[in-house]
């Protein structure tokens, strides 16, 4: 499952991040953040387009998921991703600090769950970057 | 070039003195990091943006708390979104009274509720106008010639 990144020698340029929040200053700051580490990044608002997304055909390597969104939430869309047979990481984030909130968010199907805010240190296992030693 | 020297003390003394007082956090700390030469105004966008969404939802706030049958689960939404916006850009006395509130909410006590909106709105117009005395200082330091000293 995770073969792909692993051949980062190639650059860290073709690492796709989908940034999915419904709040727009914490794409802001997500987006940002996966920036300035040389990543491609894409957006969206809900859980909803995100299924779409791979629907018509779009991938990504890491999908930082939100938790609670109108429309489709973050459980669901996750949820729906694996079921359609999507391998990419999925790190849920969510403002609940709660274990039991983030244990049932990653049973939907996530590899991990952070508490925002997020930083780099939360999330560098997952990342391109760290894979190199 | 001796007022440049000064203006710029002055904005890390006011800098220190937001952080010493808790109206920031580490996490601005990251925000500011993130911004160079590509991206100079990133921090006074997003804040931008910070003031705009909270504004309406405080708004939204006070409506939903003067209805005569208040629906908590719409609240504890706003609270959640203002919380997750506030931890985001480092501003923790917002975030700090937003998990007050929510424990209020779930507990449906309406004067705890109406209490902490009246703390959140304090606190909110408090680092608002911090955060504008900070970015005129900067810009000051810009027009006077000098670079912005971050990250401190």
């Amino acid at each position: 499952m995770a073969g792909e990144e692993e051949n980062n020698n190639c650059g860290e340029n073709s690492f796709s991040v989908l940034v999915v929040d419904n709040d727009t200053v914490i794409r802001m700051v997500h987006r940002m953040l996966m920036t300035s580490l040389g990543l491609k990044v894409q957006e969206a608002k809900n859980g909803k387009e995100v299924v779409d997304l791979y629907i018509n055909g779009a991938s990504f390597d890491l999908i930082l998921m939100d938790m609670e969104m109108p429309i489709m939430n973050g459980p669901a869309a996750t949820r729906e991703l694996r079921a359609m047979g999507v391998k990419s990481i999925i790190i849920g984030v969510t403002s609940h600090t709660s274990e039991s909130i983030h244990k049932d968010f990653i049973e939907a199907g996530l590899n991990h769950c952070v508490a925002k805010p997020i930083t780099i240190a939360k999330i560098d296992s997952f990342l391109p970057k760290s894979n190199n030693n | 070039m001796d007022s440049v020297v000064q203006l710029q003390r002055q904005l890390v003394d006011y800098t220190g003195q937001l952080f010493n007082e808790g109206f920031l956090d580490d996490q601005f700390n990251q925000l500011q990091q993130l911004q160079d030469e590509s991206n100079p105004d990133f921090v006074v966008e997003l804040v931008t943006l910070f003031f705009e969404d909270s504004e309406k939802l405080l708004n939204e706030l006070a409506k939903d708390l003067e209805q005569p049958s208040i629906d908590y689960r719409k609240i504890d939404a706003h609270v959640h979104q203002l919380k997750g916006s506030s931890s985001s850009i480092g501003v923790q006395r917002v975030q700090k009274v937003c998990i007050a509130f929510r424990n209020y909410c779930e507990e449906r006590n309406i004067e705890g509720c109406q209490k902490c909106l009246q703390q959140v709105k304090n606190e909110y117009s408090l680092v608002k106008t911090k955060l504008e005395t900070l970015f005129k200082l900067e810009q000051q330091v810009l027009a006077a010639g000098g670079s912005i000293p971050w990250p401190m």
